[in-house]
């Protein structure tokens, strides 16, 4: 049985504005935007360059913060966090995939899904057990003794993905995750989250102006100079309706719901 | 633990960098040990050796002694009181009357200090026995700098010229006994050793004496009409000599760890630069600033690590080498008067080498941390994106 969906608000943003000083004036990214985000959702921010994605998507994961408005993530007011609690806010609850992925360079694959883990402080039979089970949903099981010099793009997307998801988040952020990468990737990357939103319940949030990215989202969020231009959700989205990859990339088929089952 | 496996794995992956930096590291903390050792050498081996040669447990000087000006010799004596003389019976103090005079070998005028002691003594390693020779007239003793300035071998004769406690001059003729070799130049350069009687009745000091050598393990004893003078005291001029040295020498070894130290320090500016992006996505991933900034210095602070596992590789074997060969010192080293060997043995003390491992790891960890400090000013969406402030 899939988990259920619960509707609840996990985030909520209210007359968000964002400035950001340039010279003796300011640079106005986001204005007045006013959003939620409901547990479970697969959302995604899009618009042009310059429309304020990552910047709403910053302050979202807690990495920046509204100069006016409130932005309430899990119960917790983004705004009057300090830095040691968002960074405990961001290492405990929000996931975060990168469009340059991110992962450090001498640490191994393993390495890099285990790091927000030795963060926080863990047993390490718990660690590696979820390691290996991060792993194995991105089809990576065999490459954890990799560099990640050693691994295609896609490859990286996947380990970054499973760094984002093994502590099991409520909230994974994705900036242009697939930017970087050729249609088959993106589209196994995509199926990917896809299943771990639909297995696991986890939020997922997407800033984005790929057109392939879109065909999975179950919201559409459009930002245009700093404003919200439209807000749709579409209906009886689901990965079979999305174009297969042509040719399989390695990835594994993922584990039933058993598996996914938060601890 | 995780920083420094992080560290550990960045600096492997900088490659010729890495070890470049922690290579001139090492030098300076190999030369560091090293001269302190030789100092450390050097200091033990004189003090050792002045006790033993001159100075014993300390001193009880007449009031009026001063061993830097000569002219106080002409009152700085006393007779020996019966504790005093008793203590000299039994061998827990050795006196010894001393007088200026002149010497005259092959007919050149030399000022030398006549220095009396008993022959049968044992309290210090001077050879003095050889002065119990009833064989010569008057037997004397000189050590191997003065037997070679004055060109003197056991058997010559040499005259000398003194004056009495009335100031009367008088003049006789010794016979060289013998020539001791000993490290410490202040009972060698200058001095001739006579039987304490018999300087006695030159000078007609009958039963007097300049100092008293007190025995290495006797407990100051307050002996009236004589005041003590620790070891500490007798050896000041040279703890002063050693302490110059120390503070000499850590010029060159610290101009070493300053260049080991600058190159640090650029690396950590030039890794905190292009590691933006790294540093953002510590932070993403949930590091505190602080964190972040731990991270960076351990990074920059396991060079030292690096450089003592070189020093481990290179240095052990050669500081060992060093300290079981020495270093030979020239004739002439004893020439400025310092006590010093024929081969200088540095010693490396465990505090020593441990002082040393601290200081490198310590300025390492504090270089480190100053340009990582600026990590504390980034914000995680400018690093992320690569940029800095």
């Amino acid at each position: 049985m899939k988990r259920t969906m619960e509707n609840q608000k996990l985030i909520d943003i209210r007359n968000l504005v964002k400035r950001f000083p340039i010279g003796d004036g300011s640079f106005t990214a986001l204005r007045g935007i006013t959003l939620a985000f409901a547990e479970g959702e697969f959302a995604g921010l899009v618009g042009p360059s310059g429309s304020g994605k990552t910047t709403l998507l910053n302050i979202i994961g807690s990495l920046d913060t509204p100069s006016e408005g409130s932005v309430t993530v899990l119960g917790r007011e983004v705004t009057h966090l300090s830095h040691r609690e968002a960074a405990a806010l961001r290492n405990h609850h929000i996931g975060f995939i990168f469009q340059t992925y991110n992962l450090l360079p001498v640490f191994t694959v393993y390495d890099n899904v285990e790091f927000p883990l030795l963060l926080q402080k863990g047993g390490a039979a718990g660690r590696k057990k979820a390691v290996l089970e991060a792993l194995e949903w991105v089809g990576l099981a065999d490459k954890a003794q990799s560099r990640p010099a050693q691994l295609s793009g896609g490859e990286c997307q996947r380990v970054s993905i499973a760094r984002a998801m093994v502590k099991r988040p409520q909230l994974v952020l994705a900036d242009e995750p697939s930017a970087n990468l050729d249609a088959d990737n993106s589209h196994h990357i995509l199926r990917t989250m896809k299943r771990l939103n639909r297995e696991l319940g986890t939020t997922f949030i997407f800033a984005t102006h790929d057109e392939k990215v879109m065909h999975y989202l179950d919201r559409i969020i459009g930002l245009e100079d700093g404003r919200v231009a439209r807000d749709e959700r579409i209906e009886n989205t689901t990965e079979d309706d999305h174009p297969p990859a042509s040719g399989e990339i390695g990835g594994s088929e993922l584990p039933g719901e058993e598996d996914f089952a938060r601890p | 633990m995780l920083a420094l496996k992080l560290a550990i794995r960045n600096l492997l992956g900088a490659g010729l960098r890495t070890w470049l930096t922690a290579g001139v590291l090492s030098i300076a903390f190999v030369v560091m040990v090293f001269y302190q050792g030789l100092l450390d050498g050097w200091n033990l081996h004189a003090r050792s050796t002045t006790r033993e040669w001159e100075i014993g447990g300390g001193q009880y000087w007449h009031p009026a002694y001063d061993r830097f000006d000569p002219f106080s010799l002409q009152e700085a004596h006393a007779p020996l009181s019966p504790q005093a003389l008793e203590l000299a019976a039994a061998g827990r103090i050795v006196p010894e009357l001393i007088t200026q005079a002149t010497a005259y070998p092959d007919g050149r005028m030399v000022n030398l200090l006549i220095r009396g002691i008993p022959p049968g003594q044992q309290l210090l390693s001077l050879p003095t026995a050889a002065l119990a020779a009833d064989s010569v007239g008057i037997p004397a003793l000189i050590g191997r700098r003065m037997a070679a300035s004055l060109r003197l071998q056991p058997g010559d004769a040499l005259l000398l010229r003194w004056r009495d406690r009335s100031g009367v001059f008088d003049a006789r003729e010794v016979t060289i006994v013998g020539i001791f070799r000993a490290d410490v130049p202040s009972i060698d350069q200058g001095q001739i050793w006579l039987p304490l009687a018999t300087v006695q009745e030159m000078t007609g000091m009958a039963g007097e004496a300049t100092l008293l050598v007190s025995a290495p393990d006797q407990p100051p004893l307050p002996l009236a009409g004589w005041v003590f003078k620790d070891t500490d005291f007798l050896l000041k001029e040279f703890t002063e000599v050693i302490h110059s040295k120390k503070a000499g020498s850590s010029i060159i070894y610290g101009t070493m760890l300053a260049i080991a130290l600058l190159a640090i320090f650029d690396t950590q500016v030039l890794s905190i630069f292009r590691r933006r992006r790294e540093i953002g996505t510590y932070m993403a991933l949930g590091m505190t600033r602080g964190q972040v900034i731990g991270l960076f210095t351990v990074e920059g602070a396991a060079h030292s690590l690096f450089a003592l596992l070189l020093a481990s590789i290179y240095g052990l074997p050669l500081l060992h080498w060093l300290g079981t060969h020495g270093i030979s010192m020239p004739e002439v080293a004893d020439a400025t008067g310092m006590t010093i060997g024929v081969k200088m043995l540095p010693v490396y003390s465990a505090g020593m080498v441990l002082f040393s491992v601290a200081v490198v790891i310590l300025s390492t960890a504090i270089v480190s941390y100053l340009p990582a400090r600026r990590i504390a000013r980034l914000k995680p969406t400018e690093a992320l994106r690569g940029r800095s402030q």
